[in-house]
């Protein structure tokens, strides 16, 4: 254990630095607490087992006061890659991006680019929804393709005890405490939530997907 | 024409005021009538969890975030197996059987394999990687395929963070996420 901590050493200072954020939570200096954060991603299937359901969260830690005046930022795109033939390169795409209180869910369409930069399709087949105030039933909406769409603040649904983790990684811990301490209890994230029928993204197989945020 | 066409405008737009409440249909008029002009620049890129935070040097965090994931392999995998090995020295093989090249060349391309032909989830068992439910613990699994050693049993103090649900159940009916606090 004692030389674990040495190899630790030079990467202990900074992770703890980093202390307030997992998942992705925890992330680089040049998006870090900013509205282009990603905290997580998720992909299940829907309640309808025909679907799957895509979770993309940013904005991470939000206190309930926080979350009362949180917004998702007009200047930032979020985009679903799915890869459907196993080569790790995007062959649909799915964007949501805000406009005055409604986000707009474009896709998913065909798309290839390994590009780092996009412009919004919104020619493509669209799910437009109104982004649930906080405090307020979910509103969804569906489009005429099955595609469902949420947007809006949400209980964070990551669970870690990230503090005693970075107690580990630091050195002034050798194990996990039982039971454990969440760290993200009691916090909010701002979440896009968005439902596709598997039809649309391949049928059946396997796909891989991750998601990424752009801005201007 | 013209009155035709405004007509029907009108009809649609009170088809739509009076069907509001919680189910929203998207016109294409609205659509095409917004800004959505510019060029948009990617900051942050995700798929596994933990996957940056675990792995990747704070130096190179927003390259990380900045590269796509067909050309992560090459670009971080030596990295990531570096990492491994410092976190764990007496790393093997995990409980899936992979050793270490095996396993960092598996985690340095982020993405997150979805099985559309049946149960998606992290790990539950029996289901290996075929997506991520809500419900998953996902950096338990993590742990236990980092600390764990072939059988799971190694590290005991290091494969489990004891935290194995979330704050607020979620729903089984779209969102899914529970209200916020």
């Amino acid at each position: 254990m004692k030389k674990l901590k040495i190899l630790l050493g030079a990467s202990a200072v900074a992770v703890a630095g980093f202390f307030m954020v997992a998942a992705d939570h925890i992330d680089a200096p040049a998006v870090s607490g900013g509205t282009s954060d990603i905290t997580d991603f998720y992909a299940f299937q829907g309640e309808d087992s025909d679907n799957i359901a895509f979770v993309a969260n940013v904005q991470g830690l939000l206190s309930p006061t926080a979350s009362a005046s949180a917004a998702f930022d007009e200047n930032v795109l979020v985009e679903i890659n799915i890869d459907t033939n196993g080569d790790a390169i995007q062959d649909m795409v799915i964007q949501a991006i805000p406009r005055d209180g409604k986000m707009y869910v474009f896709g998913p369409f065909a798309s290839s680019s390994t590009n780092l930069n996009s412009t919004v399709n919104f020619s493509a087949s669209s799910t437009v929804v109104d982004i649930t105030p906080y405090g307020d039933s979910a509103i969804t909406a569906t489009s005429d393709a099955g595609v469902i769409a949420f947007a809006g603040p949400r209980d964070d649904p990551f669970f870690m005890d990230f503090a005693r983790y970075g107690e580990i990684i630091g050195g002034t811990a050798t194990s996990f405490n039982d039971p454990g301490s969440d760290t993200f209890a009691g916090s909010n994230v701002m979440s896009i939530v968005i439902e596709v029928p598997k039809t649309l993204i391949g049928g059946s197989g396997n796909i891989n997907t991750w998601v990424e945020t752009k801005s201007k | 024409m013209k009155n035709i066409k405004t007509l029907m405008f009108a009809l649609l737009i009170s088809a739509v005021a009076f069907n509001c409440s919680n189910d929203d249909d998207a016109t294409p008029q609205v659509v095409n009538s917004i800004d959505f002009s510019g060029t948009y620049s990617q900051d942050d890129q995700m798929a596994r969890p933990a996957i940056n935070t675990v792995f990747v040097s704070s130096a190179n965090k927003n390259t990380f975030n900045t590269t796509v994931p067909s050309a992560q392999g090459a670009a971080f995998q030596s990295e990531f197996e570096t990492k491994l090995l410092a976190l764990n020295p007496g790393y093997t093989t995990n409980a899936l059987g992979w050793d270490a090249p095996t396993f960092t060349g598996a985690l340095a391309t982020d993405v997150l394999t979805v099985s559309l032909d049946g149960t998606t989830t992290f790990f539950d068992g029996t289901n290996v990687l075929t997506g991520r439910a809500l419900a998953d613990d996902v950096i338990s699994v993590e742990l236990l395929l980092i600390f764990g050693g072939p059988t799971g049993a190694d590290n005991p103090g290091l494969t489990d963070d004891n935290v194995d649900s979330n704050d607020k159940a979620f729903s089984s009916s779209f969102p899914y996420l529970a209200s916020p606090w």
